[in-house]
């Protein structure tokens, strides 16, 4: 045993999606030492919108322009949801101090005060979002204005039709209309991938090339619109670029994940997060935890492959933001939900048979989705007597119960919102174990 | 558009039976159209076990109906062995059983001259591993698994080149009759709303377990029971022989291998109406359950796939088990009510169904003045070129060896690509142009892989529009019903990998796309 690696820290965050970043961030905003721990992020299959609150009630289908009246009802109607527990200023603070750090970290996100913005997707249905990215802000401008525009698509980039997407648009934008051409600069390779062209495109010569070919095509297009090819580090120069070559507003599509709006995210918050001094472990994952006598938690790391103890953590606190299914935040039994690390109580429906609907699509939502850890005002998951499990144990993100992110559109929000109410709450708590204290 | 067609025989009803009567009368030399609802298969023709009968399960129960198999077993075999796995069979018993029917078994084979031999259990369980090591009986018998898709494509792609017309989502609204005599029949096509009328002069309702709904509308009657059936495919193949459990039949008793899969069922649910025929929860438990007592591995198994069909039976509703009511078939001839030129085919089995359209055939013949005698005793099922992609496996091999970097990979974990797509909406109908994402998932792997369609259906989709061969709004409603269709069987298994993989599939799907914000058109 002598020879495994033994850290201190004083928080450690659970997960690498959303909920957990944010946590890092704020963590790190509040000079908090943070080692963070996850194997993939979910941010990968992010499509770059940053959804606040959308849909309230899904049964109703019924969709708000504005997220925080939607909040409002949403609270009012649901008050186990998460967003109960922050209040608007709180979940405001978060989203702007988020913006902001999305601006620093140069994945600049554009928002409608106090209201949501209509994006295209690549299937071609309109969703409402609230944070749009910088690169896909001129397809919002031009959806809203109808302005004449030419969308774009590639021969051998699956998935992504420019006549799906003008087919679909065209009953409420008639002056949407689709271009297929060869992408330049590319191999002999007939499949594309989005992250080959996105390299392709950080070459200049290879946007001169690409403006041409659009070009003859460009017609009386006042706006065009492009799969979220445009580069991977240097988006803004490659969009900027091109839009200077050929003299209109360009934009991004986001293609089906994982797509590179999601990659870009990750990497750049990756780089921000760690250069702001938090310790992340990746690739990493937590293969048991348990509490020390004095209350601390002793985490035991290993690679995603093996379950063999590479490392131990001690911290003073842990927030637990692993996810859902997907981030392996809960796991699904025959017979039930699990929380596998603390094996705290989950909230689930009482039979197997009542998780999922007989329609995929049903409105209401999926019972299962509703799952999750239950939590005290200081973002505790809490057991049946509605207690906190332990004092110093903290959960956010999609692993809470009462609220269905996918069909409230609120899976950003939620994330950034609860992980700021997580680090507030440990903050506020003042949990003191000096590290001298701390022995392994 | 109005259209009208005119035929000597209008076959209704697209699964074994109806598929079989195509191809029955068309090498006769009949002229004959097959109208289907839906699409091939859609009822207990594409939701059974796949299992070519041995007839041994039949032994005690139904005499008749154990020859039947046995002869249809060996002519198929023969006849279509590119849709025969020829498997061997075993029927096992295991502690607890009934001591009295396992020695009564064998004797029940020999009346019927039905091949059975008892084997060693040590010598058993080598050979199958995955028996239990409470198997206290073991016989041997010459059941094999049969593949419904492939089975049922050969014969109407076989009909077709002889001039055959099929045409898929097309339902019969009404019989138009002139004194004892269906003149014509109106049809809707379920899409388009497009009517047709054909006029036949022979109708032949070979629906299953719709054939007392389509007789009512023919204004006569047939009384069937619906017996709900639900299977469970596993992720990988259990055994290499179809294993029946060695007692009167009864859940989850038989598991069939076909391929990389093997296939465990039945329950016997009666049901009322033939609307939400579903698999459920509680029925997904009992199979696994029992199905672990026989073999204990199914307990952990992972399963990809759940469905559930109903077996039309025949006769006025006993209080036993229904599986006890006869799997034999009814070969109804509606000039006994009063209709001239109507016959009902309905009831029997997989194994049998081309016993059944011969049958079927030689009534039809009789009525309309040919002697052509049957030719699907001799003539065998040839695999067509146009069945090709339905065929496990043949994906893969097929990208190997083609090399062609232009033709894209639409469903990468079943390896189609968009020239299979193509090629497959070339063969729809002329009158139904629309290409249907579950149309081409019944003539190839699509969606059957690990992403279950997640991903395949937006490729596909968004290729269609490309080749025009969807427009407006029609790809969300297509991928939704494609998903839907997919979700049945998924719906009950979802628990470890699986539930990750839908939790992913509805964070695209509704989270990022909002098709469920979409109302369907």
């Amino acid at each position: 045993m002598t020879d495994i690696n033994k850290i201190y820290s004083e928080l450690t965050i659970i997960g690498t999606g959303m909920a957990g970043m944010a946590a890092a961030y704020f963590a790190s905003k509040n000079k908090i030492e943070t080692t963070q721990i996850g194997i993939n992020s979910g941010i990968i299959y992010s499509s770059g919108f940053f959804d606040l609150m959308g849909v309230h009630p899904i049964e109703d289908r019924k969709t708000w322009e504005n997220p925080w009246q939607a909040i409002d009802k949403l609270v009012s109607d649901i008050p186990d949801h998460p967003y109960a527990r922050l209040g608007r200023s709180n979940i405001e603070s978060a989203m702007d101090q988020f913006m902001e750090f999305m601006n620093e970290a140069e994945r600049p996100y554009m928002v409608r005060k106090n209201q949501n913005t209509k994006v295209i997707t690549p299937v071609g249905t309109v969703k409402s979002t609230y944070g749009v990215p910088r690169s896909m802000w001129a397809g919002a401008v031009a959806l809203k204005e109808k302005h004449p525009c030419l969308i774009v698509d590639f021969w051998g980039l699956k998935a992504f039709s420019a006549k799906q997407i003008t087919d679909m648009l065209m009953p409420r934008w008639p002056g949407i209309r689709p271009l297929r051409i060869s992408f330049p600069a590319v191999g002999p390779s007939s499949d594309l991938y989005p992250e080959q062209m996105a390299r392709s495109l950080e070459i200049e010569a290879n946007r001169i090339q690409l403006a041409e070919a659009i070009r003859p095509d460009l017609g009386d297009a006042a706006a065009l619109g492009l799969p979220a090819i445009l580069g991977i580090y240097k988006p803004r120069q490659v969009r900027e670029h091109l839009e200077e070559l050929l003299g209109v507003d360009i934009f991004e599509i986001p293609t089906i994940p994982p797509s590179l709006p999601g990659l870009r995210l990750k990497e750049a918050i990756e780089a921000k997060i760690t250069g702001r001094g938090v310790r992340l472990l990746s690739q990493k994952r937590v293969l048991s935890a348990a509490q020390n006598t004095d209350g601390t938690f002793e985490l035991s790391i290993g690679d995603r492959a093996t379950s063999e103890i590479q490392q131990i953590i001690g911290c003073n606190a842990v927030i637990l933001a692993g996810g859902r299914f997907l981030g392996m935040g809960l796991h699904a039994g025959r017979k039930k939900i699990r929380e596998p690390l603390f094996d705290l109580p989950v909230f689930q429906p009482e039979d197997r048979a009542l998780w999922h609907q007989t329609n995929f699509f049903d409105p209401r939502g999926h019972q299962i989705s509703q799952a999750g850890l239950e939590i005290d005002d200081s973002f505790r998951p809490t057991d049946l007597a509605g207690k906190p499990v332990y004092d110093n144990l903290f959960a956010a993100g999609s692993i809470l119960a009462h609220q269905d992110w996918m069909r409230q559109k609120c899976g950003a929000g939620l994330s950034i919102a609860t992980a700021y109410g997580a680090v507030k709450a440990f903050k506020k708590l003042n949990i003191e174990h000096p590290t001298s204290n701390i022995e392994f | 558009m109005e259209k009208n067609l005119k035929t000597q025989v209008l076959i209704i009803g697209g699964g074994a039976t109806g598929a079989g009567v195509a191809r029955d009368l068309s090498l006769r030399g009949v002229n004959c159209i097959l109208v289907e609802k839906k699409d091939i298969n859609a009822g207990a023709s594409g939701a059974n076990h796949g299992l070519l009968h041995s007839g041994a399960r039949y032994v005690s129960s139904d005499p008749e109906s154990a020859k039947e198999c046995r002869d249809e077993n060996r002519r198929l075999k023969q006849l279509a062995p590119d849709c025969v796995e020829e498997t061997g069979g075993l029927f096992v018993a295991v502690e607890g059983d009934d001591e009295k029917f396992i020695a009564d078994f064998p004797g029940y084979c020999d009346n019927i001259d039905l091949p059975c031999r008892q084997i060693d259990i040590s010598e058993a369980r080598e050979a199958e591993p995955a028996l239990s090591d409470k198997t206290i009986a073991v016989y041997e018998v010459e059941d094999a698994s049969i593949d419904p898709f492939k089975l049922v494509l050969e014969n109407i792609t076989d009909a077709q080149k002889l001039g055959c017309k099929f045409f898929r989502h097309l339902k019969v609204v009404k019989f138009n009759k002139t004194g004892n005599n269906i003149k014509t029949v109106n049809l809707v096509n379920k899409n388009t709303g497009e009517t047709m009328s054909i006029e036949a002069d022979i109708v032949v309702n070979a629906t299953g377990a719709w054939a007392g709904q389509v007789a009512a509308l023919a204004g006569t009657h047939i009384d069937l029971i619906y017996s709900k059936g639900t299977l469970l495919i596993t992720h990988s193949r259990i055994t290499q022989r179809v294993v029946n459990r060695l007692r009167p039949p009864a859940d989850a008793d038989i598991l069939v291998p076909g391929g990389t899969v093997s296939i465990i069922g039945t329950t016997s649910l009666r049901m009322e109406s033939l609307d939400e025929i579903k698999p459920t929860v509680a029925e997904v438990d009992r199979i696994v359950g029992e199905g672990a007592s026989m073999m204990p591995v199914l307990e952990t198994s992972r399963y990809i796939r759940a469905y559930s069909g109903v077996r039309p039976l025949l006769g006025g509703g006993g209080k036993g088990d229904d599986r006890s009511v006869t799997r034999g078939f009814d070969l109804v001839d509606h000039a006994k009510d009063g209709i001239e030129n109507f016959i009902t085919i309905t009831g029997g089995k997989l194994t049998t169904f081309r016993l059944m359209a011969e049958k079927t055939a030689d009534l039809v013949c009789s009525r309309i003045g040919v002697s052509a005698p049957c030719q699907t005793r001799k003539i065998p099922l040839i695999s067509a070129h146009e069945t090709r992609w339905a065929v496990p496996g043949f994906s893969p091999k097929n990208w190997f060896n083609s090399h062609d970097k232009d033709d894209l990979l639409l469903c990468e974990c079943e390896m189609v690509p968009q020239s299979a797509i193509e090629e497959i909406v070339g063969y729809f109908d002329i009158f139904d142009k629309h290409a249907d994402l579950n149309g081409i998932g019944k003539r190839s792997r699509i969606g059957k892989g690990s992403c279950q369609g997640n991903f395949c259906s937006l490729r596909i989709a968004a290729y269609l529009y490309d080749r025009d061969h969807l427009s407006s709004d029609q790809g969300v409603s297509e991928i939704k019903s494609f998903l839907n269709e997919r979700w049945k069987g998924q719906r009950c298994l979802l628990w470890d990998t699986p539930v990750v993989q839908v939790e992913l599939q509805e964070a695209m799907h509704c989270g990022f796309f909002g098709l469920e914000l979409n109302p369907d058109s």
